[in-house]
């Protein structure tokens, strides 16, 4: 167990609380980096599928595990992001404008979206954002003179600085190209929860009343809270579809979006950790599975199987680890830093006082 | 000019009259308290007063602006905190974090700026964070600086609360039963975080509050409530051996047995 001694109230602000926690994620940032050369092209294409899912999920982690709004209608924003990122790319607009203008747009779209759906709570939330997210697949076949519709589009090849990158040609520039996304969503997430805002939408959070009575402006904290959220996974659905190489209506139905949610409570909901370990579950739980059935029987698909396997995944986690992946972690650690002293009921959860209901 | 004026306020419930025709004014640097048995309608003025009601008549001033004008994320940049009697803390956040957001009031940086972190944010930042220590000093909150609400005893959650209201550099304090459900050191602790909010930090403070003993000790004047209508109003001592609060509290025999309310 470490010990701080604080001398300066940057130690509270900054990002890492001291040397040994900082060296830990520059060996982590290192590992990173010389993944490439350390994995081939399949299992980095893999890794990269990781990056592009946490990215996704690190959205839906800013809206449901940092401000407390449950939101099944992803997928929409997922597609959003992709199909304007692709159509400007088609007009020439260049890579970096039309991917970063893709994640504007998501996010104003989600913004104003999220101004009718917000007033609602809990989960008629989550209805509403599903009707939402069934709606885009619709809307995707209605407006095909843009979409393309069900025969969907190919994604063009990547135009960074005049330098091309295609997923089969260079994965590993690709793999690059994923992990800077991840890094700067990342830092802006972080550094939004060591500012005011991010402290409202924890305030939002935990209790709408006793926020309001800070000063805190809930329909626009939480309207902010949406924007935000869209605009990172629009970023994500961008990197998805083009990574895939061809996308339709199909690539971003509403299952999508459970599938997002379910990675968020497996990985640990309200932590950025959270959205990395959940994003490892779901991109090779298909893998895992594939290779399973493989030694059981040559060839024998199991419809169904992959579903399955999620929905139990996701039921175990509720039931015995709510805290997920992260917080299973954070439980090891605790206990192997105050060896042997740590108790066991040291994280069960107390039953909160009588919280005033009425007020809502 | 008083600082917080009340001017025959009414609300109603349906057919339930919660506060009727209440007028009272609390004077700049006063400690007021609001008593009443259940049910008489104090945490519901100060629900007026947060705006989280809107009485059917009346007004409500705060130095002078009306306060029924503003929105309640509004009301605390007036310089109006409070503190609930249940307990409304941020309970997956640490003591430091939800004492913070006591400080949204006075944030200056706009998202994009937070965002990114420039050196603008990082100086708000400290200059938060000094404000909080400041709290922090005087209500002897160290040992829990990072602590999660959520494994936090009552008696501390209470001061917590407390806290975070004083964190936003108020003009008028709301305390909703501050010494309800503490043990009898820990009151005694309210009584002087009370004396000391009003004397050197200048603020005013106007509380609901069953504890006569506490209401004795700390404030200026009382003003007692029944079915939301005005009993009685004066200096605690007044106000305790009235006859009417005495009918309220004890019933119509304890009067003429010359009883007080204790």
């Amino acid at each position: 167990m470490r010990f701080h001694f604080k001398t300066d109230y940057d130690q509270d602000i900054r990002l890492f609380e001291d040397g040994w926690t900082f060296s830990l994620y520059a060996a982590l940032l290192v590992l990173a980096l010389a993944l490439p050369l350390m994995i081939d092209p399949f299992f980095l294409g893999e890794a990269t599928n990781v990056l592009i899912w946490a990215i996704a999920g690190l959205g839906l982690m800013l809206l449901t595990g940092q401000t407390g709004q449950v939101s099944l209608g992803h997928s929409a924003f997922m597609a959003l992001g992709c199909y304007s990122c692709v159509l400007m790319m088609e007009a020439n607009v260049p890579f970096v404008v039309a991917f970063l203008l893709a994640g504007v747009i998501t996010g104003v779209v989600g913004a104003l979206i999220a101004i009718p759906a917000l007033k609602l709570h809990g989960v008629y939330l989550a209805i509403a954002t599903l009707a939402l997210a069934i709606l885009a697949d619709d809307i995707i076949v209605l407006l095909k003179e843009w979409t393309d519709g069900v025969n969907g589009k190919m994604s063009p090849p990547i135009d960074l600085f005049g330098y091309e990158i295609s997923r089969w040609n260079n994965p590993i520039e690709w793999y690059y190209l994923t992990l800077a996304v991840v890094l700067m969503v990342t830092l802006f997430y972080r550094n939004l929860l060591r500012a005011p805002l991010g402290r409202a939408f924890a305030a939002v959070r935990d209790s709408e009343i006793s926020a309001q009575a800070m000063g805190v402006n809930v329909a626009q904290t939480k309207t902010i809270a949406f924007g935000i959220s869209c605009a990172i996974t629009g970023l994500g659905g961008a990197l998805m579809g083009l990574f895939a190489g061809a996308f339709n209506n199909e690539t971003f139905n509403f299952l999508l979006s459970i599938q997002l949610l379910m990675m968020i409570v497996v990985g640990g909901l309200g932590f950025i950790h959270g959205a990395f370990l959940g994003a490892v579950v779901i991109a090779f739980l298909p893998q895992v599975l594939s290779m399973t059935t493989d030694l059981f029987g040559r060839g024998v698909a199991i419809p169904g199987l992959e579903s399955g396997v999620f929905g139990v995944i996701l039921i175990l986690f509720i039931l015995f680890e709510p805290m997920g992946l992260y917080g299973r972690w954070l439980k090891i650690r605790t206990f192997l830093e105050l060896f042997p002293f740590a108790r066991k009921d040291m994280f069960k959860r107390q039953k909160s006082y009588l919280k005033t209901e009425r007020l809502r | 000019m008083s600082l917080l004026e009340l001017d025959s306020v009414t609300l109603k419930f349906g057919g339930l009259t919660a506060v009727n025709n209440l007028s009272m004014s609390v004077e700049e640097g006063q400690v007021f308290a609001l008593v009443g048995p259940n049910g008489a309608g104090k945490s519901t003025v100060f629900n007026l007063i947060s705006r989280f009601y809107t009485p059917v008549t009346g007004s409500i001033t705060f130095d002078g602006k009306d306060v029924l004008k503003m929105a309640p994320h509004e009301v605390p940049n007036l310089g109006i905190a409070r503190t609930f009697q249940n307990i409304e803390l941020f309970h997956q956040a640490t003591v430091l974090q939800n004492l913070l957001v006591g400080r949204h009031r006075h944030r200056k940086t706009n998202m994009i700026a937070q965002m990114l972190h420039l050196p603008s944010v990082r100086a708000e930042e400290r200059e938060h964070r000094h404000a909080v220590e400041e709290v922090i000093d005087l209500l002897d909150l160290q040992p829990y600086r990072n602590s999660r609400i959520a494994g936090l005893p009552y008696g501390v959650r209470k001061v917590v609360e407390l806290g975070r209201a004083l964190a936003s550099k108020p003009r008028l304090l709301l305390l909703d039963e501050p010494a309800s459900g503490l043990s009898v050191e820990e009151t005694q602790n309210m009584r002087w975080w009370i004396d000391d909010i009003r004397r050197h930090m200048g603020i005013t403070v106007l509380m609901v509050e069953h504890d006569m003993g506490l209401v004795g000790k700390v404030c200026d004047r009382v003003l007692a409530l029944a079915d939301g209508a005005k009993l009685a109003e004066g200096t605690p001592a007044e106000v305790q051996s009235h006859p009417k609060v005495i009918e309220a509290y004890l019933g119509t025999n304890a009067v003429s047995k010359g009883g007080k309310v204790a």
